[in-house]
This record gives C-alpha cells, structure tokens and sequence, in this order.
C-alpha cells in the first residue's frame, strides 16, 4: 500500500531544511522498498516545530517535527509511515491546540493541500465562490462584500465593499484588479503563506473581484524577495488558465478575466498603493497626490481595484458561504478573521489565524509561549516597521482596529514582533529613521529630509549629546513628518520613534 | 558575457520579446539582469530604444530599485535581513560576525569574487529570525557557526 507522506514547501520550512528533509525521506523510503507519496504542502504555521513531517493514517494526519535529516532514518525503524511512536511524534495534527483554537477561514486549506494541485483545491471547497458569483449581479458580489464587513487587511483598513463599489459604478472600458503581494513589512509573512500554500484561493479572489466590477485584467504585483511564492502562483496561474477558470471566458461565462504576476525590485515604498502602479507602469515608484483615487483613475489612469493578498484571499469564503457567515466573527468594527503572524523574539512563532478580538497578552504568552531566549518580554511592534512599540502595561489591549487607534498604535497587516529587555528602544527608532531614509520614494520633503535629520537627531541623542533640546526637536521633527508626508512611509515612521520615546524614555536618557 | 556585442545582442533579444507588454520596463530589466547577472550601462540605450524613453528615464528607474544593480555581483549574492524581527533575534550580532567573516560591508563583493554582501529588509521568514538568503536559497534561525558552515559548503560546492 502506498503511504502518503507530507512535507512542506514553505520557504520558512525550507529554510529550515523542509527540502532535505523531504528527500531524505524519499531517499530512505526507495532503500527500504516501501511506496511512498510525499505531497509537498503548506506550512500548517507552527514553525517552531517545522520541518513538520506528516503521515495519512486512519484516525487522520499524525504529525512529527521538527524532523532533520538525521532523524529520518529513526523514523522508518518506529514504522512513522504508519503512525508509530517516536520521540518527535506530535499526535494527530488537527489535536494539537496551537491549531485546534484557531477559526482558520482564509487559511483553511493551508497546509493541508497540494498547493498548486487544481483538484485537491476543488476538492476542499475551492471555486465555490466563484461559481456563485457567476450567477450573481455585479452589484450584488460587491454587496456580498460589503455585507461582511471586510476592510483591507494590507494595513489600512479600508472596507473592501466600497473601494470595489466605486469602481463598479465608475464606467471605463477597462479596468483593473491589482494585488498588493509587496508585503514588506518585517514580522509579516501571511502574505508569503498564502500564495505558497494555496496560490488558487488568491487567484479565485482576484477572478471574483473581476467579475464584480467589470475588470478583464489582473495584476499581481509580487515582491522580488519571494521567489517561491513566484514559483507557486505562476504555477497555479498555467493550471488556471488550462482548466478555463482564467482567459477570455471564465468557466465559459463569456466574462474575461486575465491575471499576471509582476515582480517589484526591492522598494518597501511600492507596498503604497500609487507607487506600486507607478512601478507596475515601468516607472519609479514615485508616490503620487490623492485625489484622484485609484479607484478612479488608477493603473494607466484606470478605475482600479487595489487589495491586499488576504483581502482578496478571504473574499472566495464570503461568497461561498455569504457575508453574514464571514461578519459574524469578529468585534466591533473588526469583523471576520485575522491571519495574525507571532514572529521576532518569540518561542512559537507562527500563524494565527483568529477572529479579531483576542488580547495581545494571550497571543504572546498562550500562543507565543513567551520570549524563545526565556527572558522578560519587553516590548512588541505591531503592524510592521511603521506600527508603534507597545509596552508591556498596553499587552491587553484587544486586537481590534479601533482599540488599538485609541493607544494610538495600529493593528497593520497583523504582524507581532517581539522584543526582550536587552532590546534598546533608543537604536530601534534611530533603525526607523534610518529605514525611512533608505526607502523613502523622494517625492516629499518631509520624508526625504526629515528621515536623514532623524537619524541625526537620534545619533545625537543616543551619544546623550543636548538631550534637553535634541529631544524636544525629535518631536517637533515628527510633527512634521506625521502631518506633512504624502504618503504613510513618512506619515506613520513617528509610530515607532514617537511610541518608543513615551514608553521607554529611560532607553533615550530621559526621565519618565 | 565574452564581449559587449554579444551581451547587447543578448539585451536586444530581451527588450524586443518584452517590449509591448504594459509597462515593460520592469520586466525588461528582470529579464537583463536574471541573465547577465546585473544590469550594464552599455545596455541602457538599447532599452531606453526599445520603449522610446530617454536614457535617463531608464537609468532613472535602475537606481531607483534597491534590487537593480549595474555591476556584476560575485558568484553567490548574500542577502543579510536587517529588520525588526531580525534584530529581536540578534541579526546586529549576526551581521556583525559576517561582514568580519567575509572581509566586506554591505553593497560589496569579496577580493576573490566568490560573494557580494546584501543588506534586505525582510524575507518574510520572520518566525525563524534571523534570516539570510544565499542565492536563492533561504535559512532561518542562522547562528554564527550556521553562517561559517553554510559558506564553507557553498564554496565547496563552487
């Protein structure tokens, strides 16, 4: 009998040694003569245990890890192909509670199928959403949406609904869907999970998103650090358009829908929506004036859709299951799901895939199983390089946009990094403004400028030099970065410098 | 490349086949520098030609993007995260030990051509910081004697 094995090809468990892992296992399963079929999947997002080797048996998948190399030929002696006991043995994947508390909607299938396998995708709910929206109006997929409450998950929080909502109603010959796959910010990655572990939900979305406001052409505007994520949707993109769910008539709709990957070159400013079509254009990734929105006058002065990778990942659920299932998690204004990432100084690092609401005291401490060098944790940046710093007094602060805009601090793309107390406040906003200078676009003054004096001010202030007037002009200088930017690069760089200041005045030599 | 006629052979070939798609100039320069390894500025013209841009709008775009080089890069290309997640994880210490290792900064290419050292911000393996990348290869978790082992199996490979 064949055995079905799994072994991922996320890049993280690869970079962890998935890729050796998995041959070894080949390798070791050809010398003993058994058959085996070792799937490649997604991470299941647990990656202190990753490589996560994973075996079918009756009761269902049993996980071991983190399997090296030398630990494969161990396993065959414990008969691991058919569940046998071992000391890196997990149980049954699904038991254990780093996934088991999970409300997995956008990640449902990952880590679970083939990515790029268009039958396993079928065969796990895939493409009902889209054969729903087939046979709705254009006006009520965008209700659908809208309906559910979904707001961007790149970082801003727009609602979805009404971005798609005044592209439909903005007439052009052609429009645009736009995915924002530049996921730049450091302690992010549930961008990268997706588009390697499950490509067609991505692709589904887009479709979908096509088909509610008239547009025939997509664009995925990929960053050029992610060359497995390349690899998976240009793989899946090929089977798309054999099977007839990408081309000229989308499962014989007589609708086009057309989507390409574009790669960017390494600027975190094109992550902004204008820069990114400006680079998508050829040029440079110069951030342009609001108004006119892209949802008006966009890619090649187009109405555009642009969305976030999970935005449009979470949308083929709303429309399979309606967009009451999808509101009805969630607080607040924060409805449905967060693919929240645990990462930096952290001993189970990982995906949580959650509705909003949970504290941040239970991610770092429940799911996170606090700092991985076993020391006190001393602070977290949420939301990426330009999220604030959150002292440990703020950790129950619910993750919701509006509880976390009232400590003036931003939920992002969900990210969580974590810091122990040898981390120096002081050098980490002195690295934001020296990241806002090496990333600004140029185009306004503020940003261009203001980063370079920034990273002055803090050289200064960090030698202890004049605090008693240098520090009172790192905040002036941040009043005007905050309000004088054109775009968020500029505009939220005083996040992380200004949060950093007021809960760790003692790391700028500066009484509380 | 033996000689400067083959290789703007070579960027005329990418340029025409790239040309009409939407916004070419981006893929165009992919294209360039996946196969020549960086992008020279012999081939600047041909491009600027190819999209009827001036020279300066091409050059204008290469410099723009931290990912476009116009010098060759060493035989592996090393690509050091130097962000947040990283530095919670020690990245400074890391980055510290391999710019010693290898005898350069970043931005540079060792003596025997062997390396170029990259500065990244991000890879998105933020859960196994600190992270690099050694061509297209991806590590996480890397200590300082993961980095010397790493290097001495990539040059014993070479």
């Amino acid at each position: 009998m064949i055995k079905t094995l799994y072994v991922p090809c996320d890049s993280s468990a690869i970079s962890l040694g998935a890729d050796r892992v998995a041959a070894a296992i080949l390798h070791e399963a050809q010398q003993r003569g058994i058959r085996v079929n070792l799937i490649r999947n997604g991470s299941r997002g647990m990656f202190w245990l990753e490589p996560l080797v994973e075996v079918d048996t009756a009761q269902g998948r049993i996980a071991y890890g983190p399997v090296q190399t030398k630990d494969v030929a161990s396993l065959f002696d414990a008969d691991f192909t058919n569940g046998g006991d071992h000391a890196l043995s997990l149980g049954l994947t699904e038991e254990l509670e780093y996934l088991k508390r999970q409300q997995r909607l956008t990640f449902a299938r990952i880590g679970i199928t083939d990515p790029v396998c268009l039958d396993s995708y079928i065969a796990h709910n895939g493409y009902q959403g889209l054969n729903n929206a087939l046979n709705m109006a254009q006006a009520d997929i965008v209700k659908a949406v809208t309906d559910s409450g979904l707001r961007g998950r790149g970082g801003a929080a727009f609602p979805t609904g009404i971005k798609w909502n005044t592209v439909l109603n903005t007439p052009s010959e052609q429009k645009y869907i736009i995915c924002n796959a530049d996921e730049g910010d450091s302690g992010t990655f549930s961008d990268r999970m997706v588009m390697e572990g499950d490509p067609f939900v991505l692709i589904e979305g887009m479709t979908i998103a096509g088909l509610a406001v008239g547009a025939s052409q997509g664009y995925i505007y990929l960053r050029v650090e992610y060359p497995h994520a390349h690899k998976a949707l240009t793989t899946a993109i090929d089977k798309a358009y054999a099977a007839g769910y990408l081309g000229d008539s989308v499962l014989g709709s007589g609708k086009a829908f057309h989507l390409e990957v574009r790669l960017g070159a390494g600027a975190y400013v094109c992550g902004e929506e204008t820069s990114l079509m400006e680079s998508l254009e050829g040029k440079r990734g110069l951030v342009r004036f609001k108004p006119p929105l892209p949802a008006i006058k966009g890619l090649f002065g187009q109405p555009t859709v642009v969305n976030n990778v999970i935005s449009l990942a979470s949308v083929p659920i709303i429309l399979d299951k309606g967009g009451d299932y999808y509101r009805d998690f969630g607080m607040g204004r924060s409805r449905g799901t967060l693919p929240i990432q645990l990462a930096g100084n952290l001993k189970r690092g990982g995906l949580v895939e959650l509705a909003f609401g949970l504290t941040l005291r239970e991610l770092l401490y429940d799911f996170g199983g606090g700092s991985a060098t076993g020391r006190p944790i001393k602070a977290v940046q949420v939301g990426g390089p330009l999220g604030a710093y959150l002292p440990e007094s703020q950790f129950d602060t619910p993750l919701d946009y509006e509880s976390f805009a009232a400590i003036w601090a931003v939920v992002g793309h969900g990210g969580v990094v974590a810091f122990d107390d040898t981390a120096d406040m002081a050098e980490l906003a002195r690295y934001s403004m020296e990241f806002c200078a090496i990333e600004s676009c140029g185009k306004c003054t503020p940003c261009r400028i203001g980063s370079t004096r920034g990273m002055e001010l803090m050289d200064d202030i960090i030698a202890g030099n004049d605090l008693s007037k240098n520090v009172p002009l790192l905040r002036s200088l941040c009043d005007t970065l905050l309000n004088g930017s054109l775009c968020a690069l500029g505009g939220m760089t005083p996040y992380p410098v200004l949060s950093a200041l007021n809960h760790f005045p003692q790391d700028f030599g500066v009484e509380a | 490349m033996t000689d400067t006629s083959t290789m703007l052979s070579t960027v005329q070939a990418i340029a025409t086949a790239l040309k009409d798609k939407p916004g070419a100039l981006l893929p165009i320069l992919h294209g360039v520098q996946d196969t020549l390894g960086y992008i020279p500025a012999d081939s600047v013209p041909v491009i600027a030609k190819a999209l009827n841009l001036s020279r300066a709008e091409v050059h204008g775009v290469i410099s723009f993007y931290h990912y476009f080089r116009e010098t060759p890069p060493g035989k592996q290309i090393i690509q050091l995260c130097r962000a947040e997640s990283c530095q919670s994880m020690g990245s400074k210490h890391l980055e510290a030990h391999v710019k010693a290792k290898l005898g350069i900064d970043f931005h540079e290419t060792t003596v025997d051509g062997a390396f170029s050292l990259e500065p990244v911000y991000c890879l998105g393996n933020c859960a196994c910081s600190p992270a690099l990348q050694i061509g297209t290869d991806i590590y996480g978790r890397v200590s300082p004697e993961l980095f010397d082992e790493l290097i001495a199996n990539t040059e014993a490979a070479a």
